[in-house]
Order: structure tokens, then C-alpha cells, then sequence
């Protein structure tokens, strides 16, 4: 090339790129937005298929609208008046009839359900997924075993619309456990197709497109940017939903996120900060919908195996030095139930979530901190997990000075997203701040997982203890059986010593914030607290 | 010119084993277990070893390097965990989605850059000077998540003017047919106007936003290059000799004073490809800043490895393409291997 000839080139394109583009419009456009749902939200699925390697939250939505279960949940008024999954009453999905014996359950499939490639779906395609369910590994065999779902042996295929599940023993989560999301019922012979002798469950096929009879279908995925999904015009699991089209894309920058809703682009997005919620509700221009987390409860948390903490006392002292109520106001803006301050008299509930007795009084910490020993307090480090800093940063800060007042000096530990579930499950932070929230909505299953001697990695405090572990397994058997007057003590027993004992301090129960345009409605709130599309309307 | 190319390139084979093994290295020695955040929020001890065995982490480190060195000798970059997708289909994917931002934020700053640097040149301590100045200061000053969420407030949220910024193309345009991946590019080959109006509209925010970045490097480099050679012999010999001042400066001058600020245009380009990550996370940009930043943060190795030796690549190919030019430009350089 000639310089003057390169020379001469450059002007050219920097004259070309001037040219202004021409405006042409079209009118088919404006028609699709009205058929559209347009969500945005912070971060996008990493695989469609629950039962994949590591699928993430956002891949349980997918899941959840792509893919249908034997059987699924009624709504009930939940609070506020928002359509609120009922835990005790099930509908049937693909099923169009369910018989629960003494050890068994039997389902009996709607004959007109189809895949969305207009293959029937039989008994076997139910066998071939729940075998599936409990024989890949990783989180979606765990989440089966939490209802006694363990063995490929316990779902029998009776005819070609019948299937039998048999119990491993007496559980009352099993019926619960096959209406979330894991047990979804997959195209067996079209998966079976693409799968390989390395892969033998289609994982790798399932990863990259929907293989389901769900109500919606991904049509276009590209990963990080956006997933576009269609009706599937021939669901038989309920009635017609009335969105043709969802386009679910990825914005990571919460002020454009609120933007994009108060600017009327977007139809619906979840997981913005706190503060924007609280100011679009006031501003009153979108619908705002806040229900508290079923099952779930931010708390402060100690290693009753590292000193002090090994000291109900010094357990107790911090329980009285919390903040609560700022914490309330300044992080939350209220959005949050309060899960502290309970009056004195008032009695155990057999509930779960419900608030301790403790309020912010400096003068008895400072004292019971003298009792155990501590009369000029201590020092030690306080870990939060920097993925969610938006609420646990300035809660920390918080915490940490109204430590200080009792001469607590901590030092703030913040840990990477990455490493927050490395870190927990090293059982040696101290003092930090966690949430935890469990898909089934029972006492007994919060606090098998939370606070049960078998120390399952949410029992982030390392408690054991021999009358915890009595209750808990009580109320477990006593609920399997039916014997309502056992259960109910044993709720009150270990709902009472873990106040007591004080492992963990509640705080709150989070609430999930939705805000859609004034012409979305049908939001229901789901225990896996993602979004139904089938439910929700644009006007 | 050919055997040049060559011998350069071979000279680039051991500094990429470095970084292949560099990379490689660091990546592993990152705090953070992946199988643990891949194990999901309820995941057991169980869980978690099932998942590293899957994705072979329970292997020593110089068997997951061979495998790994293998697989990159076949273009196999490995699979990304958090997008679930092959890091070559990725990179491919998005860095053309970074380079158009890229390229059209730097020809956008040069336009502006060098007529502002030339004349602050030719008219030191004037008001255009002054100008050049403060613009160039305010311009590296102002941090561009900054700059770029003011854009998005100014022109999209209060007036209007610009579309949602909601990444490459509105939401219910398609992806023209790929053929460079740049979408005005492709767009103009399908002829396709409207998604060229689309494409170029949502490029016009994120493309200021970069321009006002790097307008500071790139006119303050061609007003002090243009200041050595205003004051050089040649030029005193050209204005002596009677040539109208445009010939001295277009002609004499700018062209002398071209290749530092080449060299400049370099630094700023690879800079910002890789380092525009803000820009690419403020208007939901699917680029390859925001790729790397996403796998690095949540452990996932294959994508950081990928993305270092995919940079590395594009150093070395422009440092080549700019040693070229300097020959074009000035046939005084010569090239040596």
C-alpha cells in the first residue's frame, strides 16, 4: 500500500461514517410490543435444564414455564392480597388425577398432553425424568432426597397413562417434593436421541434448548444477553396463558433497570435495590408488589465452636446489641417483615418464620458481656458475602457499630460471591451475616437443614445440640403420622431453644420486590419466588 | 515484507506459551472454589464433590494442564460455566459486539481529537488551546460508568431522544446475517436500513461515552507531537520557502507528527477493548470486558484463560498491523524482524 494512497483511504471512511442513516420505519414492530412481555432482571440463566451441571437461579425459571410437573400448587390470598401459592392444596399439571395411598401415590395422565414437539407424553417419559432426577447428582438428586425420593426403583410405570410412586418410608414432604421444580418431566425419547454413552441423561441437549410439554417454549437463548421465549399453543397442563411472547433480557446496571421501567420500555423486573422500590411505590406511576420470602430469614450468625461464641452468654450480649429497627429503616426501607421484638408475653407460635423477643438494648449486653467475661469486649472479624452487598454492606456497618458501643471491635471481612459458599463451608468465620430460605414451607424443614447436629452446610454456626436434634426429629415423625399434638410441642421446643440458645439471630424475613408496568397484572408469588409466566396479563 | 510478518509472528509463539501458563496458573490459584458455587444454594459436601468430579477439578494440576493445553491445540477453549456455552462460540460472539463499540468510540474521538490537537498546536495559548485543554482534562477525568450513566439519564431517561439501553439492537429487532459480526457492517451487506438505524442508534450513547474517554490521551498526544515538529528545521525551511501555512501544516507537519500519535491510537484501541467493561455493563452491552469481569468473579477458569489469550493475540497482531503502518507512513522506519 502507498502512503498517499492510505492516507487517502482514512478520510474516506472517516467521510463515510458521517453519512447519516436513512430513517426508515415499520408499522409490524409496534404490533409485536403489545403480544410481549419484556422483562429485565440483573442476570440470566447459565442452562435450561434444572437437572444440569451448576444451573443457576435464573435457569430455574426457565424450568419452571418450559417444563411441566405431575403436579403443581393452588393459589390462595397471600399477603397484601397477592396470589400466594397454597402449601396444602395441589393441583394436577400433567396428571389429571392423583391417588395417595398408605405407601404409594399414583398418578394418572391427562391423555391429550403432548410435548412441544407433538410427541404424547406417557409413563415412561415421567419414569425416564424422576429416575433422571435422583440419579444426575449435584443439587436436583439432593433436592429429591429432601422429600425420601432416592431410588430410580420407587417410580414404577403401571400402564402407559399410569404411573406409581412408592415411598421410601412415611414422609410428609414427599407429595410437596414432586410439585417443585426437579421433578419436571422431560421428552425422554427425543433427549434419549441426543444423548451420548459419556452423557447417557442428554444433559449437554437439555443444556441448550427446552425438551418439555411446558406452557412456554425458549426459542432463541444466547447467553448473558437475553432468552426468548414462545407460547406452546397446545399446553395441556392448565388454561391458555394469555402472553404470547416473553423476551427476558439481561441489564446489570440497576439504575438502568428502574429507567427502563419508568420510562415504560420494560414491562417487569425484580431485583432492584431497596431504595428504588420504595420510591417507584411512591411515585405510584408501576405496580409494586412486596411479599415476604416463604421460609426465609437474614440473620446474624456466630460459630458456637469458636470463642467467645462457644458462650450463650456473649450469644446473647450480641442478640441485644443488634440494631434491629435501623437496620429496618436504613437498609430495608422497610421492606421487610421484622423478625425481632416480639412482646414478652407473647406465646410460641407453631410457626416458622417467627420473630425472637430481643430488641436493641445496649445497657443488658453490656452487662451480660461483664457476666460472661468479657467486660471490655473483644475483637473479631464480621463476613458477609459481597454478591449480595447491596443489603449486607451497610447492615454490617451497622452491626459493627453498634458492637463497638459494647466493645465489640470487629473488623469487616468482605468475601466475593465466588468464595462466600467455600468460606461458609469451612465453618470458620466467626461473626457474619447470612440468608437462607427453603423451597418447602415447614418448620421441620428449615430446621433440619439450619440447625440439626448432622451440621448440613446451612448450619452455618456449627450448633449441635442433643434436645435440638430431639425435637427436630420428633416433629419430623410426628408429622409423617399425623399425630398433630406431638408435632405442635416439638415445633414450640426447638423454635424455643433456638431462641435461647441463640446460634443465630433473625432479623428479618426479606421480602421478594416486583415491579411491573400498570398494565401487567397476575403476578403470583412461588416458593422459588422466580416469575410465572403463565399467570400474568398484559393489557 | 512477507518473511518480516513471519519472523515477527515467531517471536510471538513463546510469549503466548507464557501466557498460556501464566493463566493457567493464576486462574487456579484464585480464592474460590467453582464447584462450590456451581453446586447451587443448597448443595451438601456430597453435592459439591460430585460436581468437581464432573468438571475434573479432583485431578492434579499437571494432568488439568495437559488436558487443557490439549484441548486449546484442537480450538477447544473449554466450556463456560456461568454461560453454559463454549468459550470459543463466546469470544467469537462477543468480541465483535466489543470491537464495533470499540472501533466506532476511537474513529468518533479521533475526529474530534486531532483537529483539536492540531489547531491547540498551531495556536498555543489561545482560546482553542485552552479549549483542547480543559475538554482533555474533563474527558479522562470523568470516570466513564460516570459519564455513561449521565448519557443514559440526559438522552434516554429526560429526553427521549436515545433508545432503551438495552445492548446491540432493540429488543424486537433480529441480528442481521453474520458476516463480520459488526452489525452496521452486516447490516449495509443485507441491506437492511432499519436494523442499521436500530444498530447504530443503540451504538451512538455507548460509542460517546468511550469517545469522550479517549479523547484526552489522543489530542494531547497529537498537539505535543505537533508542537516538536512545528518547531523543527524542516518546517521553519517550509515556511521560509513560502508555502501557504495550510501545505506546511497538513502537508509537512501533521504527517511528521502522525506516527506517536499511531502509536497512541494503538494503546488506546487494545486498552479499551479490554478495559471498557463499564461501559459494556452500564448499557447492557454484550461484550468481552463484561464476559471476562462476570467469569472472573463467580471462579470460572475457562473463560478467564480464553479471554487473557485472546487479548494476547490481539496485542501482538496490533503491534504488527502498527509497525506496518509505520512503514506506510514514514518510509524512513524500516522494519527489522
Amino acid at each position: 500500500m502507498k502512503r498517499r494512497d492510505f492516507l487517502k483511504s482514512v478520510t474516506g471512511v472517516a467521510a463515510g461514517a458521517m453519512v447519516p442513516a436513512p430513517a426508515i420505519w415499520s408499522a409490524a414492530k409496534a404490533d409485536a410490543r403489545s403480544e410481549t412481555l419484556l422483562i429485565v432482571s440483573e442476570s440470566g440463566p447459565n442452562n435450561l435444564d434444572i437437572h444440569g451441571v451448576g444451573t443457576n437461579v435464573p435457569g430455574y425459571e426457565v424450568s419452571w414455564n418450559c417444563y411441566d410437573r405431575l403436579i403443581s400448587h393452588e393459589m390462595k390470598s397471600g399477603p397484601g392480597g397477592v396470589p400466594y401459592y397454597d402449601r396444602d392444596k395441589f393441583k394436577p399439571e400433567l396428571a389429571e388425577d392423583m391417588n395417595v395411598g398408605d405407601m404409594s401415590v399414583t398418578f394418572k395422565l391427562k391423555k391429550k398432553a403432548t410435548f412441544h414437539d407433538g410427541a404424547p407424553v406417557t409413563a415412561k417419559d415421567v419414569k425416564w425424568s424422576l429416575d433422571r432426577a435422583v440419579s444426575v447428582g449435584g443439587f436436583p438428586t439432593f433436592q429429591m432426597g429432601a422429600g425420601s425420593l432416592t431410588k430410580p426403583e420407587q417410580f414404577v410405570v403401571v400402564d402407559d397413562n399410569t404411573v406409581r410412586i412408592d415411598f421410601a418410608r412415611k414422609d410428609r414432604l414427599t407429595i410437596p417434593d414432586l410439585a417443585v421444580i426437579v421433578p419436571c418431566v422431560v421428552n425422554s425419547e427425543l433427549v434419549k436421541k441426543n444423548a451420548s454413552e459419556k452423557d447417557p441423561w442428554g444433559l449437554e441437549y437439555t443444556k441448550q434448548q427446552t425438551a418439555g410439554s411446558g406452557a412456554y417454549k425458549v426459542t432463541k437463548w444466547t447467553a448473558g444477553t437475553e432468552v426468548i421465549m414462545e407460547r406452546n399453543d397446545a399446553w395441556a397442563g392448565g388454561p391458555l396463558p394469555k402472553v404470547k411472547r416473553v423476551i427476558w433480557r439481561m441489564v446489570p446496571q440497576a439504575g438502568n433497570r428502574r429507567a427502563l421501567l419508568e420510562r415504560g420500555d420494560a414491562d417487569i423486573s425484580y431485583d432492584l435495590p431497596n431504595k428504588d422500590f420504595v420510591e417507584l411505590k411512591d411515585s405510584g406511576k408501576l405496580n409494586i408488589v412486596s411479599v415476604p420470602y416463604s421460609n426465609g430469614v437474614q440473620y446474624i450468625g456466630m460459630n458456637v465452636k469458636i470463642p467467645p461464641f462457644d458462650n450463650p452468654k456473649v450469644r446473647e450480649a450480641v442478640a441485644c446489641a443488634i440494631p434491629y429497627q435501623k437496620i429496618m429503616d436504613a437498609v430495608l426501607f422497610g421492606l421487610a417483615k421484622p423478625m425481632f421484638g416480639a412482646a414478652a408475653d407473647k406465646a410460641t407460635e407453631v410457626a416458622w418464620p417467627q420473630p425472637t423477643k430481643y430488641v436493641t438494648d445496649i445497657a443488658r449486653a453490656k452487662a451480660l458481656l461483664a457476666e460472661a467475661g468479657h467486660p471490655n469486649g473483644f475483637e473479631t472479624t464480621l463476613s458477609f458475602d459481597l454478591g449480595f452487598a447491596g443489603v449486607n454492606e451497610p447492615l454490617c456497618v451497622l452491626v459493627q457499630e453498634s458492637l463497638a458501643q459494647i466493645g465489640i471491635k470487629t473488623t469487616i471481612n468482605k468475601i466475593p460471591g465466588a468464595n462466600w459458599r467455600t468460606e461458609l463451608n469451612k465453618k470458620v468465620l466467626p461473626l457474619y451475616t447470612n440468608v437462607f430460605s427453603g423451597w418447602l414451607d415447614y418448620p421441620e424443614y428449615f430446621f433440619i437443614w439450619c440447625y440439626d447436629g448432622k451440621n448440613s452446610i446451612f448450619n452455618t454456626m456449627s450448633y449441635q445440640s442433643k434436645a435440638m436434634d430431639e425435637f427436630i426429629h420428633g416433629a419430623v415423625d410426628a408429622a409423617a403420622v399425623g399425630n398433630t399434638a406431638k408435632y405442635d410441642t416439638d415445633v414450640k421446643g426447638f423454635v424455643d431453644l433456638a431462641f435461647k440458645d441463640i446460634p443465630r439471630i433473625p432479623l428479618y424475613q426479606p421480602y421478594v420486590n416486583v415491579a411491573m408496568q400498570k398494565n401487567v397484572s397476575g403476578y403470583q408469588y412461588w416458593f422459588h419466588r422466580r416469575l410465572d409466566y403463565r399467570a400474568l396479563v398484559k393489557a | 515484507m512477507l518473511t518480516m510478518i513471519g519472523k515477527r509472528l515467531m517471536f510471538a509463539i513463546p510469549s503466548l506459551i507464557g501466557v498460556v501458563i501464566v493463566t493457567f496458573l493464576l486462574t487456579r490459584a484464585l480464592p474460590g472454589d467453582p464447584a462450590a458455587y456451581f453446586a447451587g444454594p443448597a448443595a451438601s459436601k456430597e453435592a459439591i464433590e460430585q460436581i468437581r468430579k464432573k468438571l475434573d477439578f479432583d485431578r492434579p494440576l499437571i494432568e488439568q494442564f495437559f488436558r487443557y493445553t490439549n484441548d486449546l491445540a484442537h480450538g477447544d477453549f473449554g466450556n463456560s460455566l456461568t454461560t453454559g456455552q463454549p468459550v470459543a462460540t463466546e469470544i467469537r460472539n462477543r468480541l465483535p459486539a466489543s470491537a464495533e463499540l470499540t472501533l466506532l468510540g476511537l474513529v468518533v474521538s479521533v475526529m474530534i481529537a486531532i483537529p483539536l490537537g492540531v489547531l491547540a498546536a498551531t495556536r498555543p495559548g489561545s482560546w482553542i488551546d485552552h479549549l483542547c485543554r480543559i475538554t482533555t482534562t474533563a474527558g479522562v477525568s470523568l470516570p466513564v460508568f460516570f459519564t455513561g450513566l449521565v448519557l443514559v439519564y440526559v438522552f434516554y431517561f429526560r429526553l427521549g431522544w436515545s433508545p432503551a439501553p438495552l445492548g446491540r439492537l432493540d429488543v424486537f429487532y433480529s441480528a442481521p446475517p453474520s458476516v463480520t459480526g459488526l452489525y452496521l457492517i452486516d447490516a449495509l451487506i443485507a441491506r437492511d436500513f432499519e436494523t442499521f438505524r436500530s444498530a447504530l442508534s443503540q451504538l451512538i450513547l455507548p460509542a460517546a461515552t468511550l469517545a469522550i474517554f479517549s479523547l484526552a490521551p489522543i489530542a494531547r498526544m497529537t498537539r505535543a507531537s505537533m508542537l516538536a515538529v512545528l518547531a523543527s528545521d524542516f518546517v521553519r525551511t517550509a515556511r521560509a520557502s513560502g508555502l501557504s501555512p495550510s501545505t506546511v501544516i497538513v502537508t509537512y507537519a501533521f504527517r511528521n507528527a502522525m506516527l506517536p500519535v499511531i502509536t497512541t491510537l494503538s494503546m488506546v484501541f487494545s486498552f479499551l477493548l479490554g478495559a471498557n467493561v463499564l461501559v459494556e455493563k452500564v448499557f447492557a452491552w454484550p461484550g468481552i470486558g463484561s464476559y471476562a469481569v462476570e467469569a472472573l468473579i463467580s471462579s470460572d477458569f475457562a473463560p478467564v484463560q480464553g479471554f487473557v489469550l485472546t487479548m494476547a493475540v490481539m496485542y501482538v497482531l496490533l503491534n504488527l498491523i502498527i509497525d506496518i503502518l509505520y512503514g506506510v507512513i514514514d518510509p524512513r522506519v524500516r522494519l527489522e524482524g
